[in-house]
């Protein structure tokens, strides 16, 4: 028993010191990570951490560090892939070795930047010259520098629609649905596909709030009990959208089953009419048209079928952005390498994405946007800390695929309940939510 | 136990056995196993008598006075005790600890909330609600343990190609979780694998196996049956070959069929291992987790407790409270289990 009673302590006290020993990341200094003045003279080994696997694999990230060593000979540059990029990288900071240059996991609140990421620098001064840098600006200051953004949209198999008769953009969902009957009616393709199975191509349709009005805000606009899936509201004209694509049969016969990386075969050999993608999808369905031995014509992008006077518009959205650590210990070259990467590597041309820098021209896989005068509304972020609060607490997830899942089955018949009813649910969640902790 | 229940499978079977211990004419010459008990008791006082005989020979030193000699089970167990504090131990404290707190899984700060976590949980009945899910896993493994309990009762038997069964029952258990649920995937999928079959059957059908709530958790527990079964299977399997064999042998001399012999040899023998087997089954229906995660994510009211959790940790960052719902799931399971020990007390298995 003597024994017993012993070893059930030392269990004890070992468990509290670890809790104790756990908690509390390190203290950050809040200077500012400049960019070195002589490129020959910073020094030093940086680690980089990227969800890009595939890059680092195929030695593209390489070769752009190779570019990077001619102007800063002196600065090594490791990069580390990691595949469950959020899940990883989340955990990894609790501990102060996450790398020198990271992508900002969207886990991160936006009030803990600071004791996680050195400063960039004054939020005027950085707005000026990059897109989406309020994103990260906390207290005036910019943690971190977007990679590259996306414009939203359809992706869509152009030959098929012509195929079909359609040649303009539907300008309205009603026209939209009406297209992808037509479609349905005239091939033997699937209208539309959800990638129900994946998942994450659903959160996507978020993306579209501020492209329905035309509004930079939209977002910003969530913060508070302001029932988002009420009538007229962006969220009910997309998901609303969604619902009708799915009730009336328009996407594919069994969605739990889908496959993303089928998915894209599919849409290039004419199979799939549409998927709601962003910009950054496009290189990849020109790739997989090329591969099915069609052509990078037959892949088409459209904005969301809704219009403000008479035009169209696209949200851009940022993608992850760069930050560096607030432990690193090669501040100088890591900023060098942010500096570098975003501005001179090319790297957002490569992947057909919309520059980060405000100077950069649109890219080539936007140019149906560019021709057909689509307004860009680049999103502005200013209250997305408070919109995400608000979506954790009511446990919804507009940047996560599970309610959208939900819609999808309500719509098909596999969960009870009408649309009414589900979006009255959501909105009950959300202000309830924003009451409690929007404050 | 010494005492002979009156209806032990010997005394029934075989009126005119003669008393323990005695010898037995009947038995084939070479069989040795009888002897077993016959020796048992034989050697049983020779055994107290030496215990008794210790204290009185002249040990000048036991090996209990040293104090080296008194750690030396620890240092053995230096290293499992390490590792288990390490994996299990320290990260159930921590999780303890955070479930009276509000962290988000990742920032500098987190705030004591008490058992405000607790209320919250208590309080949203729908967080109790996937439990429904999991009676379809429980029924699913009542099925499993039938299956693999019918398996394991024939194949313990001499069969042709036995071996190869055993091997082809057991498989399944050996391959990675994910990689059954990709398979799985295919085998679902419109126009998949089971349509296939199916088709070769000369049915068509254009069911969505994991198209709506009852069909797909019917088709998740059906992998999941797959999959465990042999788990199952393997356990009876050792319980039942652990049962002497001539038990059998004078089963049959009575004529006792292979039902009587399943029922009053097999059963009894493998009781603890059956009711092992319940409490598995029952805590692992409770805590589903890897198959429906991976095949539909949950989506398509298969939900389960455990994915819920998670999501509330990893999507909606609210580890503290997803850390009690992890707390309130491991008592439930002590409970179930320590309900279930009460009703079916694990007593010792004495067929002879």
């Amino acid at each position: 028993m003597g024994k017993t009673k012993a070893l059930t302590g030392a269990l004890l006290a070992v468990a509290t010191l670890t809790v104790a020993g756990c908690s509390g990341g390190g203290a950050a200094t809040g200077e500012i990570a400049a960019a070195p003045a002589d490129p020959a003279g910073v020094s030093g080994e940086i680690k980089v951490l990227t969800h890009r696997t595939d890059l680092v694999q195929d030695g593209t990230l390489k070769r752009y560090a190779a570019d990077f060593n001619k102007v800063y000979p002196k600065v090594k540059v490791t990069f580390e892939g990691i595949t469950d990029y959020e899940g990883e990288v989340k955990i990894r900071m609790n501990t102060k070795t996450y790398g020198d240059v990271l992508m900002i996991p969207a886990a991160v609140a936006k009030n803990d930047y600071p004791s996680f990421f050195a400063p960039l620098g004054p939020a005027g001064e950085l707005a000026r010259k990059y897109r989406f840098s309020d994103k990260t600006e906390v207290d005036g200051k910019v943690y971190g520098i977007a990679q590259f953004g996306t414009a939203n949209g359809f992706v869509y198999n152009k030959s098929l629609w012509r195929k079909a008769g359609i040649t303009t953009w539907p300008r309205t969902p009603q026209e939209f649905l009406a297209a992808l009957r037509t479609i349905g009616d005239r091939t033997d393709a699937v209208p539309y596909y959800t990638n129900f199975k994946d998942g994450w191509p659903m959160v996507q349709w978020t993306s579209n709030v501020g492209s329905v009005t035309c509004d930079a805000k939209a977002t910003d606009k969530l913060a508070g009990p302001v029932s988002p899936w009420k009538a007229g509201g962006e969220l009910h004209t997309i998901d609303t959208l969604v619902h009708d694509i799915v009730k009336q049969g328009l996407a594919e016969k069994d969605p739990t089953t889908t496959n993303w990386e089928t998915s894209k075969a599919l849409l290039a050999e004419g199979k799939i009419g549409s998927m709601m993608l962003g910009s950054w999808s496009i290189t990849q369905m020109r790739a997989a048209a090329k591969q099915a031995g069609g052509s990078a014509e037959d892949i088409g992008f459209m904005p969301f079928p809704a219009q403000k006077d008479g035009a169209f518009c696209a949200t851009l959205v940022s993608d992850y952005q760069q930050a560096v650590s607030a432990h690193s210990e090669n501040k100088p070259a890591a900023r060098a390498w942010i500096d570098w990467f975003t501005e001179k590597s090319g790297y957002s041309e490569r992947e057909g994405a919309v520059p980060a820098v405000k100077a950069a021209p649109m890219p080539a896989t936007l140019k149906d946007f560019v021709d057909n005068d689509v307004t860009f509304v680049e999103r502005s972020e200013a209250e997305t800390a408070v919109v995400n609060e608000i979506d954790n607490a009511a446990e919804i997830g507009l940047n996560k695929p599970d309610y959208r899942q939900k819609l999808i089955d309500t719509a098909r018949g596999a969960q009870d309940g009408s649309l009414q009813d589900f979006f009255a649910d959501l909105n009950k969640k959300w202000d309830e939510a924003a009451r409690t902790a929007g404050s | 136990m010494t005492e002979k229940p009156p209806n032990s499978p010997r005394t029934v079977t075989d009126p005119s056995a003669p008393a323990p211990g005695a010898p037995r004419p009947r038995t084939a010459p070479g069989t040795t196993v009888l002897t077993a008990p016959a020796s048992a008791e034989a050697g049983a006082p020779t055994r107290t008598g030496a215990r008794a005989a210790a204290p009185r020979r002249p040990a000048p030193r036991s090996w209990r006075d040293s104090p080296l000699r008194r750690a030396t089970p620890w240092f053995f167990l230096a290293v499992p005790l390490a590792l288990l504090l390490t994996f299990t131990y320290v990260p159930v404290a921590s999780m303890i600890s955070y479930s009276f707190t509000d962290w988000d899984g990742v920032s500098p700060h987190r705030e004591f909330t008490g058992v405000d976590n607790y209320v919250q949980i208590f309080t949203r009945p729908e967080m109790f609600r996937v439990f429904f899910v999991s009676g379809y896993y429980l029924a699913a493994s009542a099925l499993q343990i039938g299956v693999a309990l019918y398996f394991a009762t024939v194949l313990s038997f001499n069969l042709r190609f036995r071996n190869f069964f055993k091997g082809v029952l057991f498989f399944p258990y050996l391959i990675n979780g994910v990689a059954i649920g990709f398979v799985f995937l295919y085998f679902f999928q419109d126009g998949g694998t089971l349509d296939s079959v199916l088709a070769w059957l000369g049915v068509t059908t254009d069911h969505p196996w994991l198209g709506d709530p009852t069909s797909a958790n019917l088709s998740l527990a059906g992998v999941s049956v797959w999959r465990f079964t042999g788990l199952n299977f393997v356990l009876f399997l050792g319980a039942i070959q652990s049962v002497p064999g001539e038990l059998y042998e004078a089963a049959q001399l009575d004529g006792a069929d292979r039902w009587q012999q399943f029922r009053h040899i097999i059963v009894p023998s493998i009781k603890p291992v059956l009711s092992l087997s319940v409490i598995l089954a029952i805590s692992g229906s409770l805590s589903v987790f890897e198959i429906p995660y991976i095949m539909t994510g949950g989506a398509t009211g298969t939900s389960t407790f455990v994915i819920q959790t998670v999501k509330l940790a990893f999507q909606f960052n609210k580890t503290g409270l997803a850390s009690a719902a992890a707390v309130v799931l491991l008592a439930l399971i002590l409970l179930l289990t320590w309900v279930q020990r009460r009703l079916v007390p694990d007593d010792k298995v004495d067929l002879v």
